[in-house]
């Protein structure tokens, strides 16, 4: 067994690091501030590879692997939760299912833009009245000769105002309850299909998350991806993909608040001497970076396990439960720690801790996670 | 076009610690990376590159960990790197150093071959220029501003005061600052091609052309005496006055500082 990363991961980690410092840090706040989503910086993400991470060069990709992309997504959220998740929806939700269900065509027409960055990607699952209840679609798509129609209405879509390809899911046949399910990949300028409202949100507030209204959507038929009824086995397996993503961002959202509280605690005086120096502190530190890196563990542990194609729903599951309770209460003792300034916004502190909140909600919530969890036990 | 880029992989700090004995770098303990304005240089090789598809190779001296550097170039967008590397090089001055170097740039095709002004590990800023001696080129150091037209480059030499604009026929060797330009990240792709598909080529003391004696520390005349970290330099005081009174400002600032 062995736990060290390879020489090619450790020089990513560098660069992934140097990129964050240089170039995502600096926005983090003023994004957040001004609810503003980062088009210079996914500009420069597809420059350096960052959109296409685990995919193979003939696809656009980066040749590189699920841990490689667990690992960017936690770096980038070491500063900046919009970014890591920008990155994770874009690959994990749009890009990986066309790469795992998609014909040839689909993988040349709409995998090689995404993979090389110069298409963003968004993936449309939740409906107002199907979120954990997923097999609640509203959504219709009808088959009318060479096209479908698809009709309804999606929520809470990340990346939705500035992506160019949505994978969307709709009811073919309503009878079939799950299995009536189907995917299909929608552009954005197919007719009938448009992004409606941004939400105003506690945290990752530069990632724009909108609603998408399908009003009569021409969907040419190639555009189904995977067959016919089944759209929830890809929307279930995406999201396992997905989870690694989202863990990978609350481990950087940990880390990174941890990272800013160790710093803190050395400046800060009182009663005549640094706060480092009591052992409050201390113990706290203590128990905030043992949850931070169990859940590291539990996320390359996750990664480790799609790249070696075996099962790993169950991992991601656990490393996601994991790394979101991690990272919402490594977050708020970094808070605590910061004491009254760590409730401004002057110290970015309270930014992760609202960012943190999110990864225990979406791509399946932890009570989501712990059903797969024990079901992979009592089944 | 082909480009030799000379790299040296320098710890991360001008917190260098010495060997007092031989005066010369332990290495150990001390991040790595490559020198500031060897990185402007590769970077000015890479632009060439996007614009002229020129092939870049990056050639260092060092010990077997100076890899890194080289698949850190790699990863930049280098084509090819060379690590020259033996036991006989260790030891060696800007004399030696540029003595190997040269041997080694011999063997390889080039049109430019860019070095970077100093290594902040040493800041002696005397191998490239040397290299360019024992290779009969033309040179031009502190480059701060470079374009290419035909055979030709264009280039801006910095100084303290002033800057000279500079056309030079290549092949032809120039030192670059760190000022040039700000390098690109590695991409992850690069780093990919770097560790997966591209491979570092060693060169011993065998596989060039050089006398033993011009080898690592017996080929090196310099004996550093005591290595120390430079003093930050005041900004200096211009005085437009005839000559009669230079003297006097001289002769006052003199005695001011007990020196006469």
């Amino acid at each position: 067994m062995n736990f060290d990363l390879s020489k090619e991961h450790l020089m990513l980690q560098e660069m992934y690091r140097k990129f964050t410092e240089n170039e995502v840090k600096p926005l983090a706040e003023e994004i957040d501030e001004e609810e503003r989503f980062p088009v210079e910086t996914v500009e420069k993400l597809a420059r350096y590879g960052f959109l296409g991470i685990p995919f193979p060069k003939e696809y656009g990709g980066a040749g590189a692997d699920n841990l490689a992309y667990a690992m960017a997504v936690e770096e980038l959220s070491k500063a900046c939760g919009t970014t890591g998740v920008i990155v994770s929806a874009h690959t994990s939700l749009c890009a990986a299912p066309i790469y795992e269900w998609g014909t040839e065509e689909q993988k040349q027409q709409y995998l090689v833009p995404l993979a090389k960055g110069e298409k963003l990607g968004a993936f449309g699952l939740t409906e107002p009245n199907a979120g954990t209840d997923a097999a609640g679609q509203q959504t219709r798509a009808v088959l009318e000769g060479d096209h479908y129609v698809l009709n309804g209405s999606k929520i809470f879509i990340t990346n939705a105002s500035n992506a160019d390809v949505f994978i969307i899911m709709a009811m073919t046949d309503k009878a079939q309850g799950t299995r009536g399910i189907s995917a299909f990949i929608v552009e954005r300028e197919f007719p009938g299909f448009s992004v409606g409202k941004k939400e105003k949100k506690m945290g990752i507030r530069g990632s724009a998350t909108c609603e998408l209204i399908m009003e009569d959507c021409i969907v040419p038929k190639e555009n189904l991806l995977g067959k016919e009824g089944q759209g929830f086995k890809i929307a279930m397996k995406t999201l396992d993909g997905g989870r690694i993503g989202i863990a990978s961002q609350a481990l950087g959202l940990a880390q990174g608040s941890l990272d800013e509280t160790v710093k803190y605690v050395k400046e800060r005086k009182q009663f005549g001497r640094s706060i480092a120096k009591f052992q409050n502190t201390q113990f706290q530190l203590a128990d905030m970076d043992t949850r931070t890196e169990a859940a590291r563990l539990l996320v390359y542990k996750a990664a480790r396990a799609k790249d070696a194609k075996v099962p790993y729903s169950k991992e991601a599951a656990m490393a996601k439960l994991f790394a979101a309770e991690a990272a919402m209460e490594v977050t708020t003792k970094a808070v605590q720690l910061h004491g009254g300034y760590g409730y401004t916004r002057e110290y970015g502190v309270e930014r992760m801790m609202r960012d943190a909140k999110i990864t225990e909600i979406y791509e399946g919530t932890s009570e989501v996670q712990r059903m797969v969890i024990s079901a992979s036990l009592l089944k | 076009m082909n480009i030799v880029v000379c790299i040296k992989q320098v710890p991360d700090t001008n917190e260098v610690k010495l060997d007092p004995k031989t005066g010369t770098l332990i290495r150990d303990g001390v991040p790595s990376i490559i020198n500031p304005d060897d990185k402007a240089g590769l970077e000015a090789a890479l632009v060439l590159k996007d614009k002229f598809d020129a092939k870049v190779t990056v050639l260092t001296m060092g010990p077997p960990q100076a890899d890194k550097a080289l698949r850190e170039a790699l990863a930049m967008g280098a084509d090819e790197a060379i690590l020259l590397t033996d036991r006989k090089f260790a030891g060696a001055d800007t004399w030696a150093t540029s003595m190997t170097l040269a041997s080694a740039i011999r063997k390889l095709d080039y049109d430019l071959i860019i070095a970077g002004r100093q290594a902040i590990d040493g800041d002696t800023a005397q191998v490239g220029p040397q290299i360019a001696e024992k290779l009969g080129l033309p040179q031009v150091s502190y480059v701060k501003e470079l374009d290419r037209d035909g055979e030709h480059l264009f280039i801006t030499r910095e100084f303290e005061d002033r800057a000279h604009k500079i056309k030079v026929k290549m092949p032809c060797l120039i030192t670059t600052l760190a000022e040039l330009n700000a390098p690109r990240y590695m991409s992850v792709e690069g780093i990919m091609d770097a560790y997966r598909e591209k491979e570092i080529v060693t060169w011993t003391r065998d596989d060039i052309e050089i006398d033993e004696e011009a080898l690592g520390l017996k080929g090196s005349p310099t004996r550093v005496k005591k290595s120390f970290t430079k003093a930050v330099k005041a900004p200096g005081k211009k005085y437009d006055v005839d000559a009669a009174q230079a003297a006097q400002i001289i002769l006052d600032n003199l005695k001011e500082k007990y020196i006469i």
